[in-house]
């Protein structure tokens, strides 16, 4: 019985890898290869379908695109989280409770809710079709997040920590940034990967403020099947190339994640 | 923790609450503007009153999405949440295989979700999928483009697909905070492996569940992207989820005042659902 137990992992990550294995398939192969012959494997491989992402700056730019907007959101919603979440896990004030709540009843708004009203919005504001205004869209899901995990990670390190800092004489600023932020290294860590993760899966926002010019992959993709014909290989490689950034960052904090839930109150 | 009570700490939170109220508040205002409000367009509004929110809780239509999105919530959850807890225990804790199976595992959640349907679109398609092709081949009638019932099977396949890791990552970061003198002792106690699991194993997964739960519930409320890519809400209606439906009736008909008012409710159902469940599972608990 206790032998056995490798074998439910095993098979998990057997059927995760199924449709993955799938996608990469198809995007080695030419669309008439896969419209006209079911084979397990590509029988005339081809590199051609990457090649035309690579070359063409309608696709990868769509990749640049959503790498910008994902970086800036993540800078932005993990700082400004910082002090939020050091206020609500060191002091009480007035409305704390509902303001911390209000939060994250955010994450749970859903987003065909508000794509209509935050295009108008935007579109008001003249931040149509930039990457701001993308970044600064996502924050209204990865800021309450990025509080309610950094609020997790700070209320685990005892208030002693600051009380000896102050007796020795740092002030609030040179504490903040020279002790309590590598004290809490991982937490940070942990919410940036969270942060990354929503703002580079989502799309529905994403697509609804953007046109041309910072244009995220995942809308590009859309359009292969409108404009000449069903691409299915070249849909399938811009998907695969999709899965790169996700597993690179995944390979960085594989030790944080599973420590990083432990540790904080998510 | 004993907290100061300091009221400059609402400087803290000031960018936080500018930012969140800017994309949160504005446009939570345009649809309440919207929902209580009729214009045959130009900009030309009208005082509608609570007609809309009488019309769509009355309406078939709504009806029908709301069952289909209960059935689909509760369905992924009685799925996701024990084989998540299942396969989290069965995992290594310690050696190379540790690293393997968590970054493996936590790839699904890291692709763009309408990457994520058409990945299954392809994978289940009869004629080229490897999936739709094999249970054809095995002499299954399968079509997920024609038959509800192979849709249905195909959309809650490809979320438990996508979404299982995460109740996997939450409940194994639970698992291994148990420090391991915790099961010495239910070894000297002779404890079956089912008392360890109950009494030391599930107390401690309590809060990593609760907030397993919580976040499964939302964003499965939430999903619209993966079945429209996969299915499009068909054959027919029969895999149109609320968000779907929003969208067909906000996007598609231009139907603002409906579609405003189908919104608010669609968030306060969320919200009255999120807030129970937190309440309950928090009852006898300081957080």
């Amino acid at each position: 019985m206790r032998r056995a137990t490798w074998l439910v992992p095993t098979l998990y990550i057997i059927f995760l890898m199924l449709p993955i294995y799938w996608l990469l398939n198809m995007s080695f192969k030419t669309t008439n290869e896969i419209l006209g012959t079911f084979s397990l494997w590509p029988q005339r491989f081809t590199l051609e379908n990457y090649i035309t992402i690579f070359t063409d700056p309608t696709w990868y730019m769509g990749y640049v695109n959503s790498l910008i907007y994902v970086t800036i959101n993540t800078l932005l919603s993990v700082s400004v989280a910082l002090p939020a979440a050091y206020a609500f896990s060191r002091y009480s004030f007035i409305g704390d409770k509902h303001l911390f709540f209000w939060l994250l009843t955010n994450r749970m708004a859903p987003a065909a809710v508000f794509a209509l009203p935050i295009f108008q919005l935007y579109s008001a504001v003249g931040l149509f079709d930039t990457h701001l205004a993308v970044a600064l869209a996502h924050t209204l899901f990865n800021i309450p997040l990025a509080v309610w995990i950094l609020e997790g990670f700070m209320s685990g390190v005892p208030k002693e920590l600051d009380d000896t800092a102050y007796v020795d004489g740092y002030s609030f600023g040179r504490f903040f940034v020279r002790i309590f932020i590598p004290t809490i290294a991982a937490g940070i860590g942990v919410a940036a990967f969270f942060c990354f993760m929503f703002s580079w899966v989502e799309l529905l926002l994403a697509k609804t403020l953007t046109a041309v010019e910072a244009k995220p992959i995942a809308a590009t993709m859309t359009r292969t099947a409108s404009t000449s014909g069903y691409e299915l290989g070249l849909l399938a490689a811009a998907g695969s190339l999709t899965l790169v950034p996700g597993a690179v960052v995944v390979y960085f904090v594989r030790n944080y994640i599973a420590k990083g839930f432990a540790l904080g109150r998510v | 923790m004993n907290k100061t009570v300091n009221q400059k700490a609402w400087f803290f939170v000031l960018p936080v609450l500018a930012l969140v109220a800017f994309n949160a508040i504005i446009p939570l205002m345009t649809v309440v503007n919207y929902s209580l409000q009729e214009t045959f367009g130009d900009n030309v509004f009208f005082w509608a009153g609570t007609q809309w929110f009488q019309d769509v809780l009355g309406s078939e239509r709504f009806h029908a999405a709301l069952g289909r999105q209960l059935l689909f919530t509760f369905t992924i959850l009685v799925i996701e949440i024990p084989l998540g807890v299942a396969i989290a225990l069965a995992m290594p804790r310690t050696g190379p295989w540790v690293s393997v199976c968590l970054v493996m595992m936590a790839l699904p959640l890291l692709i763009p979700w309408n990457v994520v349907g058409a990945m299954w679109n392809i994978f289940a398609l009869p004629d080229i999928g490897l999936l739709g092709h094999t249970l054809n081949a095995l002499g299954w009638d399968y079509n997920f483009t024609r038959n509800p019932g192979d849709a249905w099977m195909t959309v809650i396949l490809m979320d438990v697909w996508h979404w299982t890791s995460l109740v996997v990552l939450l409940a194994y970061a639970g698992l291994v905070s148990i420090p391991d003198a915790y099961y010495q002792a239910a070894k000297i106690d002779g404890a079956r492996p089912w008392a360890i699991f109950r009494y030391i194993q599930l107390p401690k997964m309590k809060r990593v569940l609760t907030i397993a739960i919580l976040l499964r519930f939302m964003d499965s409320f939430n999903i619209y992207t993966e079945p429209f890519v996969l299915t499009g809400g068909g054959p027919g209606n029969s895999t149109t989820l609320l968000s779907i439906d929003l969208v067909k009736v906000a996007l598609g008909q231009f139907d603002l005042g409906p579609a405003a008012a189908m919104s608010l409710i669609y968030f306060l159902i969320i919200l009255l659902f999120s807030w129970i469940f937190y309440a309950v599972m928090t009852r006898n608990e300081e957080w």
